[in-house]
């Protein structure tokens, strides 16, 4: 692509941000136009981590390409295999048991704080505090704690499977997820301490980066991107999966639609999933945490959707199968590549140093767009 | 609305297509050269239906043909419908919507980029995963690797 600096006739300047560039968190590269310090336009190039999963998973058993989905958003693996797992048992219509429910929806709420802890933690190092990230690693470091000894994996935990889960919880499981949350519990405070009400983040992060609710719907974003703006899109709520019915949590709605709500979103979600696991953790049905299945798995002919809502948003996986071992055709509707395309319209007429503002609450990771 | 009530609805208003109740939601096809802007419009303004959200929209490639398939939300009665659309293997053209859903500018490049399909009238119509200077169009079921490490 045009790599170069170079000024139009207008006085305009085109520089590169990214791909290697600390605040893309990621091999991100956008085009942007500048017109002295304003942005004029912003065009992403995207493609560096490209690995085409989902021509992959067109050669992969049905038991297979659930591994390669863990590498889109690393920061959310549970919940795309908990998409993959879903949509396989749709199509063979296995009934899983209900501690492997529970079980899946207490792992994916873990996953959402410690995605959302992450992100605390970057998105202010962005904004030049770098102490926030000391904080938040301290705790996800609990979190991938617990995760290693149940998953035994860190970050790709491939620990959701057709059928069930791939093990049982650890014993050690349920008494360290709850030392965990009476010691998060008072932690949550302490970020608003030390991040909410200071005035200078709130001057960088109010009335920058506005979304209409219009404009979300028809930019097709969701997750705490879309809820800042005051649109309904919580899939936990909408269309309930898994055992997420039987538990009790608000959908956070905030609607500045600037930079803050939708950081106000994400603190009060980890709130929320906090509560969720609390009403799970005590009431885990005893049982087998895996259905029988088959060792070769074949999905009927036909077309299936199922839709997950991960720490980003909404996250579609569409299956067509023609009746063999192996996906005719898969796609995965990542919620970064759609919440990305708002970018555009949201830092145009801002100042460069606000993209990395806006940028930060957007909560992009790359690999979930590049797939 | 329900699913029922909306198979029902659709077929008073489309009555060349053909209409089914898929796995999750209602499944409608046009056949390639039905006017889809048209048909778009109506799913989109109609009081009762308001498809407003374009939550994914793919192509499959079926070696005779292509069918591109968009899954419709509406944010108001929280229904959705899949629409497929039919496209010609030899001239796979389409009208883009990214003037109606703004979302489809990214996904209709990134269709143009693994499928080859072609949008008319989509403003920025260019690879967006691979690199300018290749050659195929990967998803394509007749499209040859020779370094593909992959196959099984």
């Amino acid at each position: 692509m045009f790599e170069e600096i170079k000024t139009s006739n207008d006085g305009e300047l085109v520089i590169n941000v990214g791909p290697q560039h600390p605040a893309t968190h990621g091999v991100l590269h956008l085009l942007i136009t500048l017109n002295g310090e304003t942005i004029t336009k912003l065009e992403p190039n995207l493609g560096y981590i490209h690995r085409s999963i989902e021509k992959m998973c067109e050669s992969l058993s049905y038991r297979q390409f659930i591994y390669s989905t863990s590498r889109m958003d690393y920061l959310s693996s549970h919940m795309n295999n908990h998409a993959c797992a879903m949509i396989v048992e749709k199509g063979l219509q296995v009934e899983i048991p209900e501690r492997a429910e529970v079980i899946r929806v207490l792992i994916s709420e873990l996953t959402r704080l410690a995605s959302h802890q992450l992100w605390w933690g970057a998105m202010a190092m962005d904004l030049g505090a770098l102490s926030p990230f000391f904080y938040s690693f301290r705790e996800r470091e609990v979190i991938t704690d617990i995760m290693e000894e149940t998953c035994g994996a860190r970050l790709t935990m491939n620990y959701i499977v057709p059928g069930g889960l791939m093990a049982d919880i650890h014993p050690n499981f349920v008494k360290r997820v709850k030392d965990f949350i009476i010691q998060f519990n008072s932690k949550i405070d302490e970020y608003d301490q030390l991040v909410t009400g200071n005035i200078i983040f709130q001057n960088r992060m109010k009335n920058v980066g506005y979304l209409s609710p219009e404009d979300a719907i028809s930019y097709g974003t969701t997750g705490p991107v879309a809820r800042g703006s005051g649109v309904s899109c919580d899939i936990r709520k909408l269309y309930p999966y898994s055992a997420y019915n039987k538990v009790k949590f608000e959908e956070i709605l905030e609607t500045g639609g600037d930079s803050f709500a939708r950081y106000l979103v994400r603190i009060k979600e980890m709130k929320q999933s906090i509560s969720i696991i609390e009403q799970l953790i005590d009431n885990i049905p005893e049982g087998d945490f895996q259905a029988k299945t088959k060792a070769v798995l074949k999905l009927p002919k036909g077309e299936f959707y199922q839709r997950v809502e991960t720490a980003r948003g909404e996250l579609g996986v569409y299956l067509v199968s023609e009746g063999g071992t192996t996906p005719y055709r898969i796609k995965f509707r990542s919620p970064g590549f759609s919440n990305l395309s708002a970018l555009n319209h949201m830092v145009k007429g801002h100042k460069i140093g606000d993209l990395v503002a806006i940028m930060g609450t957007l909560d992009l990771v790359i690999p979930d767009i590049d797939r | 609305m329900g699913n029922e009530e909306l198979i029902v609805k659709l077929q008073e208003l489309f009555p060349a297509a053909s209409i089914i109740q898929g796995n999750d939601w209602p499944e409608i096809s046009f056949e390639s050269g039905a006017d889809f802007l048209s048909t778009i419009d109506v799913l989109k303004s109609d009081q009762t239906l308001a498809f407003d959200y374009l939550f994914c929209e793919t192509c499959v490639d079926w070696k005779t043909h292509f069918t591109m398939v968009y899954h419709l939300d509406s944010t108001r009665f929280r229904h959705n419908i899949v629409l497929k659309y039919k496209l010609d293997r030899e001239t796979p053209e389409i009208d883009s919507l990214s003037f109606v859903y703004r979302t489809s500018e990214q996904h209709e490049r990134e269709i143009f980029d693994l499928f080859g399909i072609i949008f008319k009238g989509h403003p920025n119509l260019k690879r967006i995963l691979l690199t300018e200077d290749w050659v195929g169009y990967p998803l394509r079921k007749d499209y040859d690797d020779p370094i593909n490490m992959i196959k099984l």
